[in-house]
């Protein structure tokens, strides 16, 4: 779709706000509907909304399949990490509690904020890992 | 208004769904998937179920569609037909189909105050969350917090399915990383 002017325009006018909205879904999702799966989903269908107007080249220059490989395991390991934290801090693992002994309802409110991080990073790393893995496939004849 | 709605919609997704079943050409078949996919999130909004209508949408209606339409540039956009009707198949889609509708009849009622699931921990959430929390989402705090440590499994699947797609496929979109 190198050469379609329409989708290049209107995907350029698209992009940032669906960018922008996911990370509103990220960090609304405690006060409206949403939360870090759907948040992932939506960053990652600006990445292929991107790949598909300009091409698997130009999205790789952008999104660089190493840092992807990173964060498919870092969300999972910012989830877990937090269960940790709390189990070292003499709590039940993921009782996020344990943030913040004294205020209870803000260490739960911190705990989810960061796991819901960790499920988003994920989510988000995964779609894009598979969409640019079949993406990068060439044609069975 | 929201039966007639109801209905409207069920009836566009078993007419869809009928249609999906008789269609050789699989471009507009996995199209047709995606509206199939919006509907049933309007249905789940018309269920105050937003946050599951959220997903429905984003996953079964944006993302797999374009998974669906990739995996056709891959292959070929029109079916095999085959060559038999193959009445073992039927028989065996009639009999779990009628199991799944006898499954139905034990079901409560919808919106029934005595249903098993409002019996145990649900009223606890809904009454003590936000002091608990201090977030008023009361499906956050069942996802992230109190039922955090299914999440947790939820994200190690998808971190799993990731990883095997990178382990069978990552050699092709590594190789073009370098040029």
């Amino acid at each position: 779709m190198k050469h379609e002017s329409i989708p290049r325009v209107v995907g350029k006018w698209l992009i940032p706000p669906i960018l922008l909205f996911a990370l509103y879904v990220q960090f609304h999702g405690d006060f409206g509907p949403g939360g870090g799966f759907q948040a992932g989903v939506i960053f990652a269908a600006a990445v292929v909304l991107y790949t598909l107007i300009f091409g698997l080249q130009a999205a790789k220059q952008i999104v660089k399949p190493r840092v992807i490989e990173i964060l498919v395991a870092l969300g999972v390991l910012l989830y877990a990490g937090t269960g940790l934290v709390s189990l070292f801090l003499g709590y039940n693992f993921l009782d996020y509690s344990a943030l913040d002994p004294q205020n209870t309802p803000h260490g739960q409110h911190l705990g989810i904020f960061l796991v819901e991080l960790g499920v988003g990073i994920t989510v988000a790393a995964v779609m894009i890992a598979i969409f640019f893995s079949f993406a990068g496939r060439r044609r069975l004849r | 208004m929201t039966e007639i709605l109801d209905i409207a919609l069920l009836s566009f997704m078993i007419v869809l769904a009928i249609a999906v079943s008789r269609m050789h050409n699989l471009f507009m078949a996995a199209i047709m998937m995606g509206i199939f996919s919006f509907l049933s999130a309007i249905l789940f909004t018309l269920l105050d179920a937003v946050d599951v209508a959220f997903t429905e949408a984003a996953v079964g209606a944006g993302v797999s569609t374009v998974l669906l339409l990739g995996t056709l540039s891959l292959t070929t956009r029109e079916e095999k037909i085959a060559k038999k009707n193959n009445a073992l198949a039927l028989l065996v889609v009639f009999i779990t189909g009628s199991a799944l509708i006898y499954g139905t009849l034990d079901m409560p009622m919808f919106g029934d105050p005595d249903a098993p699931v409002h019996q145990h921990v649900a009223d606890r959430y809904i009454e003590k969350s936000e002091e608990e929390m201090g977030i008023p989402n009361i499906v956050t705090s069942v996802l992230a917090s109190y039922r955090g440590y299914d999440t947790l499994g939820e994200v190690t699947v998808i971190f799993t399915a990731g990883i095997g797609v990178i382990l069978l496929l990552g050699h092709i979109w590594r190789k073009e990383d370098k040029p």
